[in-house]
């Protein structure tokens, strides 16, 4: 790591400073540049911090982080004063209307958790609620997997999707023997930094071809196949998310075969269970493939999406080991991950998750209503894909109904998309990524106008 | 898309291929990790069947009745907060309302350093997740710098700053002849740092010990944090339940203030609004100007991202309903006095109850120590038979949770404690 930038003396001239000893503070400044006096390995006869070191800041040196290129999008959005402006940035759902949505399943459920004043708000355990525990692994491999009948699977509570693949990428960076990961072309902006900071570095294999905007088969089992033996590699369980492109399940056999011959280390991301097909059982099918080789495997699950839980941040890592025994044991390991990270999960959500899995009445409603979701979703597919086809926009754009899931990848370059937000007021991150769950009737017609804009203007 | 059986099928069939089977696990030569030394306790006491087991292990407010309190304060924002349209994502950076109210609780209502936006602030999973974006925040910019913490302090102040890489030193802190602060020992360390060293300061009521410097004391460490130009980082996680007065448990905070350092300060809600499970917190630097705070704000949501991309909502709603509403807050100020107060009384019957017994030793620092916990100065091994015993259960370091005292258990623990300890 770099030391400490001691070169940024213009923007901190520059700074207003609300002190009201200007020269005495330019004075502390300077001193500090020659002398750093933050440095511990600096002798102490250097050190000539004055009486009122006390108010320079040690991290004055600091420059603004640029905004996250997915989260930001939202921000600009919200500065945008246009009536006609349509965000379709970060992948939250909206209804028709272009409203957020709570689950009606999830309404009723956070009333009787507040009804309920027999619970309390204490501690959950390190790895969270047992019940919302053994209700995730059983939603993502099946209530008949032999893996969780013969307890080989360790599930931990985790901060939604996100948390829970940090958890998993830093038990692995402390725990197993191999410390890279590989990370499909494209791939979801937070990816690399969430495994990069927890100790793993991060290649990449080819997924995506932009030729036929469809998956890059060959470049992917090529890739896969001169991984170091050991390697892990992350899998979007279903939905991958920027391109909406899945492999079929022919082909997820094949992936599997070569990821076990080689003896790579699956870790998957499953952000969107129930969300791409409409159905929680199909969606998990490519994770149940690899459980079912009795093979060991992570995987990352959000609720977010699925349940609409967004801000409660739900999610669970389960890691799949040959033996009860060692499961046991990367259990007692991941505490030790978690504690120095956040101490124990929310409590609030998982709460609303475990109360939906476990009662029958419930578990239908959700997958109905999770169904209305990712039909609406399939629908606006359908209409963007026709609302182009009727305005003659130049191109191939089957994709958009052959994509799954909550995004579909234009193929759109940083230029027309930058061309659409000034123009059309169309906010969708750079990498031409659109979130279908942000469409509606009304305002595909607009999309459309924009795309066909784009794409016409100029070349 | 449904994907019919008929594929699904021939495919898993396949798959269970023979060879897969042969490798063996790659976590095989993982160890069984060590249990948490203080939640562990309380798993032990789950475990127990004894009808006269205490938890004195955690420190998680019980009422006299030995059971957990919701505030009423706390109930009626969830009822308002019931039926809420918003689950969406909160900023990364967490809810402005939260931290703004945080803010003020910890600076002062009127504190020119919210006025002139001087603060960078963001929501946090509680204290642990406060601290840790701290120690992460400091790693990325002052690599080479080490985190002194007082000796002793709160077990997982080891694991946080250990797991962001910044290496640790430690300040004398107590001293166990007096059962109080060994304050020249702290200020002689305090001086002997390296200038532009980090230290890790409880704000109030000191975990596990108890014990805080007076307000002098706290002046004078003060001072000489400043002459050394050492950063001060505050932990904060019983703010109001110490004294019973938030404003009074802030006074090491304001004094800093006063004198002109620019603090990092770790906020927790766990105790003080017993919201253990929600995960509320708050993280803040104080900052030279409002560029430099946004700049700071911006890099910590850099670090808060790639952890957990945004901070849970349902805490943030309590705190902030709670804070925001003049009504609700009188309540709460009103509901923590009561936890505050329970315990204060805790600790003069439990000092009672051991001097009337006869017992050899001096108990005062029961008294003189304050907040959720008591450093009882009893040995592991005396410990280990309070447990095995007396089935009370206690981290071996001798800690008390005073919160898990009451009425109905604290003769018998008063009798424990002088039973493993009269022979001394």
């Amino acid at each position: 790591m770099r030391p400490p930038v001691i070169l940024k003396t213009t923007s901190l001239f520059d700074s207003s400073y609300s002190c009201s000893s200007p020269s005495d503070r330019r004075l502390n400044t300077l001193a500090r540049h020659f002398v750093c006096a933050h440095n511990p390995m600096a002798s102490h006869d250097d050190i000539s911090a004055s009486p009122t070191a006390a108010s320079d800041s040690v991290f004055a040196q600091l420059v603004r982080a640029p905004e996250d290129p997915i989260l930001g999008v939202t921000v600009a959005y919200n500065k945008d004063p246009s009536p006609v402006k349509v965000n379709l940035g970060v992948g939250a759902y909206r209804t028709e209307e272009g409203k957020p949505l709570v689950l009606n399943v999830v309404r009723r459920v956070e009333q009787q958790l507040v009804n309920d004043v027999s619970r309390n708000k204490e501690y959950i355990p390190i790895v969270g609620l047992a019940d919302f525990n053994k209700l995730s692994a059983k939603l993502i491999f099946g209530a008949d997997s032999p893996a969780i009948q013969e307890n080989r699977v360790t599930t931990v509570q985790g901060l939604s999707g996100t948390g829970s693949l940090r958890v998993g990428g830093e038990f692995l960076a402390k725990h197993y023997h191999q410390r890279t990961i590989y990370l499909p072309t494209p791939t979801w902006g937070n990816h690399p930094k969430v495994f990069t900071l927890a100790g793993l570095s991060v290649k990449t294999y080819r997924y995506y071809a932009p030729a036929t905007r469809g998956l890059d088969f060959e470049g992917l089992m090529e890739d896969l196949s001169s991984a170091p033996s050991g390697s892990i590699v992350l899998l979007h369980a279903c939905a991958h998310n920027p391109t909406g492109v899945d492999p079929t399940l022919e082909q997820w056999e094949q992936i599997r075969q070569l990821i076990r011959s080689k003896a790579l280390l699956p870790f998957f991301d499953s952000a969107y269970q129930g969300f791409a097909s409409g159905s929680l059982d199909a969606d998990a099918q490519p994770v149940r493939l690899f459980v079912a080789d009795g093979g060991e495997l992570l995987v990352a699950q959000s609720y977010a999406k699925n349940m609409g839980l967004y801000g409660e941040r739900v999610g669970a890592l389960s890691i799949v080991c040959k033996s009860a025994d060692v499961a046991s044991r990367v259990e007692s390991q991941l505490k030790l991950v978690i504690r120095p990270m956040y101490s124990s999960p929310p409590i609030h959500g998982a709460s609303i998750v475990a109360a939906i899995l476990k009662d029958g009445d419930l578990y239908n409603e959700w997958t109905i209503e999770l169904k209305a979701m990712a039909d609406r979703i399939i629908s606006m597919r359908q209409q963007l894909f026709e609302a182009l086809l009727s305005r003659g926009t130049p191109g191939d754009w089957s994709h958009i109904i052959k994509q799954i899931g909550m995004f579909t990848f234009t193929g759109l370059n940083t230029e027309q998309v930058s061309f659409m937000t000034n123009e059309y007021h169309i906010y969708m991150t750079s990498d031409g990524r659109i979130s279908m769950a942000g469409l509606s009737s009304k305002t595909v017609p607009h999309l459309a106008d924009a795309i066909h804009a784009a794409v016409t203007r100029g070349v | 898309m449904p994907i019919p059986n008929s594929l699904t099928a021939p495919i898993l069939r396949r798959s269970t291929v023979a060879g897969v089977r042969s490798i063996s696990s790659w976590f095989r030569s993982i160890e069984p990790a060590p249990k948490d030394p203080i939640l562990g306790v309380t798993e032990a006491f789950l475990a127990d069947q004894s009808p006269n087991k205490v938890n004195v292990g955690v420190g998680a407010y019980r009422d006299d009745n030995g059971k957990p309190v919701v505030l009423e304060c706390v109930r009626e924002a969830e009822r308002r907060i019931a039926g809420n349209d918003f689950m969406e994502y909160l900023p990364i950076g967490g809810s402005i309302k939260m931290v703004e109210e945080s803010l003020k609780l910890a600076y002062g209502d009127n504190s020119e350093f919210i006025k002139d936006k001087r603060i960078a602030a963001v929501q946090a999973l509680s204290g642990t997740g406060a601290c840790r974006l701290f120690a992460a925040f400091q790693q990325r910019f002052h690599p080479n710098t080490q985190i002194y913490i007082p000796v002793p302090t709160w077990a997982n102040h080891h694991n946080i700053w250990r797991d962001a890489g910044v290496p640790m030193k430690t300040f004398r802190y107590y001293y166990p002849e007096s059962r109080g602060l060994d304050f020249a020992g702290l200020m002689d360390d305090i001086k002997n740092a390296p200038d532009g060293s980090f230290f890790l300061l409880h704000a109030c009521a000191h975990n596990p010990t108890g014990v805080d410097p007076t307000e002098e004391q706290w002046r004078e460490i003060s001072s000489q944090i400043k002459a050394k130009g050492h950063f001060p980082f505050f932990d904060m996680a019983y703010q109001g339940f110490a004294s019973g007065d938030p404003e009074r448990d802030a006074k090491a905070i304001r004094i800093f203030l006063d004198d002109g350092h620019l603090i990092g300060l770790a906020q927790s809600y766990a105790k003080n609004m017993g919201l253990y499970g929600q995960r509320a917190g708050c993280l803040s630097l104080l900052c030279e100007d409002e560029k430099q705070a946004v700049a700071v704000k911006s890099q910590l949501q850099l670090i808060a991202r790639p952890m957990y991309s945004n901070p849970p909502l349902h805490g943030a709603l309590i705190v902030s309903t709670v804070l925001g509403d003049p009504e609700l807050k009188k309540l709460w100020l009103k509901e923590v006095k009561v936890m505050a107060d329970r315990i204060i009384g805790m600790r003069t019957t439990l000092r009672e109850n051991l001097e009337k017994r006869g017992s050899p030793l001096s108990w005062q620092h029961i008294t003189n120590q304050i907040g959720m916990f008591c450093y009882s100065g009893l040995t592991p091994e005396q410990v280990d038979r309070m447990t095995s015993e007396f089935h009370i259960y206690m981290t071996r370091n001798g800690r008390i949770s005073m919160a898990g005292l009451n009425t109905g258990n604290v003769g018998y623990v008063a009798d424990a404690i002088h039973e493993v300890t009269k022979s001394s």
